[in-house]
């Protein structure tokens, strides 16, 4: 059989594709003949690194991704978890790094969106929104552009929609100078018994066509995010898609009626690689095949080719399996929402994907293969140079406490983000508990009296560089320690993991020991990775992103009255340090910041310690205990009493021991699994005797009180000072950037 | 914004379709927030010419009470019954955060259980929330007691003119604000500054 074709195959065109020769010759041989243009874009979208996984696949495998709350796990458009009465979470990070560094706002927004709909696909709606984003040294050209673009893109898109953002990450490396990263979570709420997936059942049945039209936007656009940037990156701009997040509401509320009208036998949005993915994942699941008609798909430009319909990547697009009997009834609820809704094609028994267009047989596929045939690596790697020990002796002390403390807290990495989240609505639709600058947002549970979610998305690629097990092993604890400092149990997370070239053995090894680490970690935590996303070639001109595996994570809170805040605290409280004096400053913010050094191994993560540290905390800030709770993370417990201290807007009298351990790794040290915690002064006792029997290690270091936070006779600086420390650095550095373009 | 008036009132709002051509007899109408067709236009723009608000005219007219806010407030500017207009911020950003308020006329149906210039907290998230009126607009607005809602102490979050947050119409039954006051309504929101607002437009017991 043959298929009319009138563009010549050549190795150009398949390079163009980034298809390699051998992949080529795989496709010779499952098909047996030479493709079409058409087909030949198919296999390109389907086989590329973003959709098949396949230098990832064979170590995605090992995580853990099971527990007795998991409903769905990974391979559906999110996951999904079970929080009691019926209801259930779902949720997902992804990726869309590739196009918000061409097109910042756009490939921002369009990241937004492509989450969303990953969410309300499975009949959620969608109740919270994080983003973890990294960008390029401060004072790269590129830099201010970049944040600029992207904070008013996901904010354009998810304030317009109407989903709170309450939490996220935004931290600045030169090793992000050619690649940002945006990372987009979200969540939703579901009925346990009303999930939709995207399984196909029955022959015959028509596959409708939902949302809005299709463009030549984004055309490629997956196989453009799994190939390097060099310097023809402008080029690329085409491959960018454009949001319109009106249509995406009208998609939400037109896709849940839809559901609740019983029509919807499968369902599946539309995101990489469009129409190809959505139609081979429904039929590939269901062991049916595909048969489209392009003539009869809704399009917004004249004379578009079947494939540039086939790839195109316009945004806010469904694909569904329809319940026939109901067609005039869901072709309703789709105009009223002012939405296309077209039938364009029918499943069938004989496995094939076969597209019409113009009356001609345009591709002819098989339809399993075209997914559980790409090609999978397993790419040599080889472990990364790890560090020797440093401990904290070897390293020189500050000069002046007070002034290192401020310079963290006035440093790009760790000033307050104020200046992205107040760009997002963070209180859309009334249910923010926690915004962000605390530890973990979170949200109630609408409908349910005492319910509530808190979602946290952590990483510290600096420790994953320096050992990527230990790293990848800590992005996990932390965002498990960060929900529990709310009181809330962590139920599961989501993996976002951004590399550079997985064909390097020194970054394929990256990936490799984090995801070991994930899945060590996930497996002690109890706290599964329930989906994901994979984003390799975070490269440019041959230099990779510091290796960077976003977790994000949920839990729930089963009283919020009961819950903990990072600002609680409150005057004549006794502060306690959990888990043990600092001493650790390999890899520390304070090493980085203040002496310009990255040395050492990272704090390694000993996780029946998290474990215990957390449990016993959660339990205290549930039995009403505690005033205000607080990780230490970066910059160890001088940053975290300045944040509590700041949160509270009260100050605080500590004393350390200057005899048990070098001070600056007591006070910048960022050992793990610790926390401070606030507790009024006459029930301090008692909190550290059962701190004791639950085998925490503890000290009462300090009261609150005045407007000072005053560390031995080290320092001594006001809350206020302290403010305008953190506070400035962010519009400051974003001001810069207009009155620069006013000079320039 | 419904689950606000909800849990206020006790009974869910009637939900009116755009494209509705009356409405029943109710105690309040609210126009809430939401980037109406995206606001691809001027904000509120393609919503004010949406056949319902028609009906909503007619029922202003004949005294029913209107609260726009947000959005809703934009819509109510480009529908006419409102004067002057809303720019964009001067920041050129969306912001979203607590503001505070001074209750600059307590002497409406919508503020009567307000203090006169009381100092209240209120969120705002807007893109577009910098109102400006022509000078003559203006004085009017002043001298007629129409500003109901100024922001204070230094916390005008878009440039609007005069610190105005909150404007009313002459007869006193339509009123605009940018702020969210559904968003501060109980402990769970940290505060519940906005309540008095929808307990006195509902004619309940503050």
């Amino acid at each position: 059989m043959t298929i009319p074709n009138e563009i010549q195959i050549t190795p150009e065109l398949i390079e163009a594709h980034g298809l390699k020769p051998d992949e080529y010759e795989r496709i010779l041989a499952l098909i047996g003949r030479e493709p079409s243009f058409t087909e030949l874009g198919i296999f390109s979208a389907m086989w590329n690194e973003h959709c098949s996984y396949k230098s990832s696949k064979k170590w995605l495998r090992t995580l853990p991704t099971e527990g007795p709350q998991v409903i769905q796990g990974p391979g559906e458009n999110a996951g999904v978890v079970d929080i009691g009465d019926g209801d259930c979470v779902v949720f997902k990070m992804e990726s869309h790094n590739h196009p918000s560094y061409i097109e910042p706002y756009q490939g921002a927004a369009t990241g937004m969106g492509g989450i969303l709909r990953d969410v309300f696909t499975m009949g959620a709606r969608p109740i919270a929104a994080m983003n973890a984003l990294r960008f390029g040294e401060p004072d790269h050209p590129k830099t201010r552009h970049l944040v600029a673009g992207v904070v008013a893109g996901i904010g354009g898109y998810g304030n317009s929609f109407g989903v709170p953002t309450v939490g996220g990450e935004v931290e600045f490396d030169a090793r992000y100078n050619g690649n940002c990263l945006v990372n987009a979570f979200a969540a939703g709420l579901a009925k346990t018994d009303a999930i939709f997936y995207s399984k196909a059942e029955g022959v015959g049945l028509p596959v409708v066509y939902l949302g809005a039209k299709t463009g030549r936007d984004g055309v490629g656009g997956a196989t453009m995010a799994s190939a390097e940037f060099d310097e023809m990156i402008e080029e690329k701009r085409p491959t960018v898609q454009v949001g319109d997040p009106f249509t995406e509401k009208c998609l939400l509320e037109a896709s849940l009626e839809l559901m609740a009208s019983g029509a919807v036998i499968a369902i599946q949005d539309m995101g990489a690689a469009g129409l190809t993915c959505s139609a081979v994942e429904m039929g590939a699941k269901g062991d049916l095949g595909v048969e489209l008609n392009l003539d009869m798909v809704p399009v917004r430009e004249e004379n578009m080719s079947a494939y540039e319909m086939m790839l195109s990547e316009s945004q806010e697009r469904m694909l569904m399996v329809l319940r026939p009997e109901m067609e005039a009834e869901a072709k309703a609820i789709f105009v009223k929402w002012g939405l296309d809704f077209a039938i364009v094609g029918k499943t069938t028994d004989d496995l094939r994907f076969r597209i019409f267009h113009a009356g001609d047989l345009v591709a002819d596929l098989p339809i399993k293969e075209l997914g559980d045939e790409a090609p999978e690596y397993d790419r040599p790697w080889r472990e990364t140079g790890l560090y020797s020990p440093l401990p904290a002796q070897n390293i020189e002390e500050p000069e002046d406490y007070g002034k290192a403390l401020l310079s963290l807290l006035g440093s790009a990495n760790n000033s307050s983000r104020r200046w992205v989240y107040e760009q997002y609505d963070t209180l859309i639709q009334g249910n923010s508990l926690q915004l962000p600058g605390g530890d973990a947002g979170v949200v109630r549970v609408d409908g349910h009296p005492t319910k509530a979610l808190a979602f946290s998305s952590d990483v510290t690629p600096r420790y994953c560089e320096a050992d990527p097990y230990e790293g990848g092993k800590q992005a996990v604890a932390e965002c498990w320690r960060n929900i529990t400092a709310t009181g809330a149990e962590p139920l599961a997370s989501t993996d976002n993991l951004n590399f550079g070239n997985p064909e390097r053995p020194e970054i394929m090894g990256q990936l490799v020991k984090a995801i070991e680490g994930i899945g060590d970690a996930c497996t002690t935590l109890r706290f599964p990775i329930v989906s994901g996303n994979v984003s390799l070639y975070n490269e440019t001109n041959g230099e990779a992103i510091l290796p960077t595996p976003t977790i994000a994570g949920v839990g729930l809170i089963p009283d919020w009255s009961q819950m903990a805040t990072i600002g609680g605290a409150k005057v004549g409280d006794t502060i306690v340090l959990l888990g043990g004096d600092g001493t650790h400053l390999g890899q520390s913010v304070y090493m980085r910041d203040c002496l310009g050094r990255a040395d050492g191994p990272p704090p390694p993560v000993d996780l029946n310690v998290e474990k215990r540290n957390g449990d016993f905390v959660r339990s205290a800030i549930r039995n009403g205990q505690l005033s205000a709770c607080h990780d230490i993370s970066d910059g160890g417990l001088a940053l975290c009493l300045a944040e509590m201290a700041m949160a509270a807007n009260k100050g605080m009298r500590v004393e350390i021991d200057c005899e048990i351990a070098p001070t600056h790794g007591q006070l910048f040290g960022e050992d793990q699994a610790r926390y401070v915690v606030t507790i009024s002064a006459d029930m301090a006792n008692f909190f550290c005797m059962s701190a004791e029997g639950a085998g925490v290690p503890f000290r009462q270091i300090g009261t609150v009180g005045d407007d000072q936070l005053t560390i031995n006779d080290l320092l001594s600086i006001s809350v206020e000072q302290l403010r305008n420390a953190h506070e400035s650095w962010f519009p400051d550095y974003m001001d810069r950037d207009i009155a620069q373009s006013l000079i320039d | 914004m419904i689950a606000a008036l909800t849990k206020i009132s006790g009974e869910a709002p009637v939900t009116i379709w755009q494209t509705e051509t009356e409405i029943p007899d109710v105690d309040l109408i609210v126009i809430p927030g939401g980037f109406s067709y995206g606001d691809y236009l001027r904000c509120g723009a393609i919503a004010a010419r949406m056949p319902v608000m028609d009906a909503v005219r007619r029922k202003a007219a004949s005294g029913t009470r209107v609260l726009g806010v947000c959005n809703g407030f934009q819509i109510l500017v480009e529908a006419g019954l409102l004067p002057g207009a809303l720019m964009r911020n001067a920041s050129l950003k969306f912001v979203c955060k607590q503001v505070q308020l001074e209750v600059t006329n307590a002497d409406t149906v919508f503020t009567g259980q307000y203090r006169q210039g009381e100092i209240i907290r209120c969120p705002v998230a807007h893109h577009d929330g910098n109102y400006f009126a022509e000078s003559e607009t203006l004085k009017q607005l002043e001298d007629n007691g129409q500003v109901v809602f100024r922001y204070a102490n230094g916390t005008n979050p878009n440039g609007s003119v005069n610190d105005i947050a909150g404007i009313i119409n002459k007869n006193g039954n339509v009123l605009g604000m940018m702020p969210h006051p559904e968003n501060l309504i109980e402990a769970a929101h940290g505060g519940n500054d906005g309540y008095a607002l929808f307990s006195a437009a509902l004619g309940i017991a503050a």
